[in-house]
């Protein structure tokens, strides 16, 4: 059993909206999953199929190759993105009832909270009410509420958001060390930075569709497009050099650098061959900068969108 | 699961029960309530206390024996003095008034020029046992005319009160049906009563649960249908308690204000609705003790049992229809000031009972209106119970129209709240619209 969650066909209506149009998707186990989308996508309406808060149309979901059933709410934890905590409830005790409900016992849920409030070092925070607290330290409680009953799939939608970037490097490190520990996780998000930091798989949804999945560097590695970054450095006529290099090759832009006397361009090839070129440069001056151009995830979120969008 | 329920019914019944303006509301309530009682019997007792000072001024021969001090007045008679005199000595003595009645031959001419002077428009109890004074006279010397001796006249003066009975052979009462529909409309009254304002704790409490953001954190461990029931169960179990609260705390407070101020009760008792006094004035006073004893009997006599049983079966039921319903209006608005469109119609069945109880069932208990709404069972909880005093059986509520009423409480209960969870489930998870009714009919078929 290699996928912790499978989904087959998934369709969702509200009335006369589609929310979600046979949706499948592959989730491996022990990974970050991203699912991305553009806000109103469905990403949402997916998430909470999985955790049972509303049911699918038509099509299936399988947790650990078994159809979803209650028995799984608790091995999921679900960090909503809009989410909250009874305001005139202290901390602890709002903390041991939501582990309670998740099915901990209260002393085994007492026992772990105290570790992880020593973790994320709030452990004066106990007997404060949320109202007292700060919005960043209202999403350390939230998160850890979200981890404490261990589950084996983790569902974030939009971790990050209400974190001071410190904060949210302090969650990002906790999410990877859960995944370093056995857990799955499907991060949901439109924001890509995040994305190429933490994900290996990613699905892209729009328009309650899935456009695209699969592993993100394999995705990556389809949308490159042979683009190449070149500092060339030559003792001569740079002006010479740039016509030079501009009949010979596909030049997109380039850039002198009057300075260092460097010519600075970037080119497509027709291949992935690098060969000729580089001898062929090599021959006129010296080779300082030459890398390939790989998409990144927020390109191929735009490109693929768009081209969604225009292929309508 | 059930324990998850447990969870979430203790949750909502702490957070109530802890919550300051309950503690506030639920300590300060009684003494609002006592300190009201003991004004009313306080200013009751002033009320009564109050005899009225007049003084007469008789140069008739007539009325020497009459003008005895009563309840209301107390007479104080002038003699050898002339009106202007007797007009000042009243004003510088602040009686309440002077009688004057001037001479003359016969008793029709005196009476017709006597005069009450006040300072103000008098009152109307005095104006109205001296008017029976006079006119009591009058009669009789009518009578006398006509040739009817003292004697006889006071043995044509004895009142008559037609015999009640019931068919069964009781004698029956006057006004004991009011009174019975009083105690079934206290009853009715606190249903709802509570139906309002524990609803409305419900509907505040879904309100909270949104605005903060909490309510799908909340949902993804548990089912919404448990969460509305644990908020109701919740809710109904912090109102049960302010009202045990209430009760012992009254008690025990009226005890001390009885010991403490001497405070009659029965002051209340007497003259709030318990019966229609018999006309014809004190002499009456013995009948209407064992009158009171009968209506006590009476009252007694009420199947208090029942009530109570009935009170909470139509209590549980109403309240669960109403709260489910209060709980799917708040979870399909985003604020407090949204639900005002969706309250009325729910506050409309309850205030029409308790009218319909008030205006149909006091006058006809087992008429075809008051059988209606004892059996619609959005006001069946309130109007049964105005019912029910008569007992159920031969002359009070048959028992297949009671057993119908809550069968049919029950049906609209799982219909209802069926209804209300759908409505709740898809509101919870909307943010930002303020819903309009067809939305909301929309939403039962997601």
């Amino acid at each position: 059993m290699d996928q912790i969650l499978v989904a087959e066909n998934v369709t969702k209506t509200y009335g006369d909206y589609t929310a979600l149009s046979n949706i499948s998707l592959q989730i491996p186990k022990n990974c970050i999953y991203g699912l991305l989308g553009p806000n109103g996508a469905g990403k949402t309406s997916f998430i909470r199929i999985i955790n049972q808060i509303t049911y699918q149309d038509s099509g299936e979901i399988l947790l650990n190759g078994e159809p979803l059933a209650p028995k799984h709410i608790a091995s999921i934890g679900y960090l909503p993105e809009e989410r909250g905590l009874y305001k005139s409830m202290k901390v602890g005790e709002q903390a041991l009832y939501l582990a309670q409900l998740k099915g901990l016992s209260k002393s085994e849920a007492k026992t772990r909270l105290k570790y992880w409030f020593d973790r994320l070092d709030i452990g004066d925070w106990w007997n404060k009410k949320i109202q007292e607290l700060s919005k960043g330290m209202a999403q350390k409680i939230q998160f850890i509420v979200t981890v404490l009953h261990e589950p084996k799939l983790l569902i974030f939608d939009e971790p990050f958001s209400g974190f001071d970037p410190i904060n949210a490097n302090i969650i990002k490190d906790e999410i990877l060390q859960l995944k370093e520990n056995g857990t799955s996780i499907i991060f949901s998000t439109h924001r890509m930075e995040s994305v190429e930091e933490l994900c290996e798989y990613i699905a892209l949804i729009h328009k309650s569709e899935k456009i695209l999945d699969g592993k993100l560097s394999e995705i990556k590695k389809a949308y490159k497009n042979n683009i190449f970054n070149i500092g060339l450095q030559v003792e001569n006529n740079i002006q010479d050099l740039e016509e030079s290099i501009a009949q010979k090759f596909n030049v997109l832009s380039s850039k002198i650098d009057a300075e260092e006397n460097q010519l600075n361009f970037k080119v497509q090839l027709p291949t992935s061959h690098t060969g000729d070129i580089l001898t062929e440069l090599s021959k006129i001056g010296n080779i300082n900068r030459f890398e390939e151009t790989i998409p990144s995830a927020n390109d191929i979120f735009i490109q693929t969108v768009n081209s969604k969008d225009n292929g309508k | 699961m059930a324990s998850k329920l447990g969870l979430i019914v203790k949750r909502e019944y702490l957070a109530k029960v802890r919550n300051r303006s309950f503690i506030v509301m639920t300590i300060l309530s009684p003494l609002l309530i006592v300190g009201m009682i003991v004004l009313i019997a306080y200013l009751a007792k002033i009320n009564d206390n109050e005899t009225r000072v007049v003084s007469v001024l008789n140069e008739s021969t007539f009325f020497q024996d009459e003008l005895n001090s009563s309840k209301n007045i107390s007479y104080v008679h002038f003699n050898d003095l002339t009106l202007e005199q007797a007009k000042d000595s009243t004003n510088s003595l602040e009686y309440y008034g002077l009688l004057y009645i001037p001479n003359g031959s016969t008793l029709e001419e005196v009476a017709n020029a006597t005069y009450l002077f006040t300072k103000d428009n008098p009152n109307t109890a005095v104006t109205r046992e001296l008017e029976g004074v006079f006119q009591k006279k009058l009669r009789q010397d009518r009578l006398q005319k006509l040739g009817v001796s003292p004697q006889q006249f006071s043995s044509i003066e004895k009142p008559f009160e037609i015999n009640l009975s019931t068919f069964e052979g009781e004698k029956s009462m006057k006004g004991i049906n009011e009174i019975k529909a009083f105690i079934g409309g206290g009853f009715g009254y606190a249903i709802m009563m509570f139906i309002i304002i524990y609803g409305g704790f419900v509907m505040r409490s879904v309100i909270e649960e949104k605005t903060s953001r909490i309510i799908e954190v909340i949902i993804s461990s548990v089912k919404p249908f448990q969460l509305m029931l644990g908020k109701i169960i919740g809710n109904s179990l912090a109102g049960i308690t302010q009202f045990s609260i209430w009760i012992v705390s009254a008690s025990v407070l009226m005890f001390l204000a009885v010991l403490i101020f001497g405070i009659d009760l029965s002051v209340l008792s007497s003259d709030s609705a318990m019966a229609p006094v018999p006309m014809g004035g004190m002499s009456q006073l013995g009948a209407m003790d064992s009158e009171m004893m009968m209506y006590a009997k009476e009252i007694y006599d009420i199947p208090w049992g029942l009530l109570i049983v009935s009170f909470f079966i139509y209590f549980i039921l109403g309240y669960l229809i109403y709260s489910s319903i209060y709980a799917a209006i708040g979870a399909a608005v985003d604020n407090e000031t949204d639900t005002q469109q969706f309250i009325f119609p729910i506050i409309l069945p309850l205030m029409l009972a308790i009218y319909v109880g008030f205006f149909s069932v006091f006058s006809n208990p087992h008429g075809p209106i008051a059988v209606g709404f004892s059996l619609f069972p959005l006001t069946s909880p309130i109007v049964m119970m105005m019912r029910l005093p008569g007992g159920i059986g031969e002359g009070g509520v048959p028992l297949w129209q009671f057993l119908l009423s809550v069968l049919f409480l029950i049906i609209t209960f799982f219909g209802i709240v069926s209804l209300a969870a759908k409505i709740y489930r898809t509101g919870i998870l909307m943010y930002g619209k303020k819903p309009t009714y067809k939305e909301l009919i929309k939403w039962l078929r997601y």
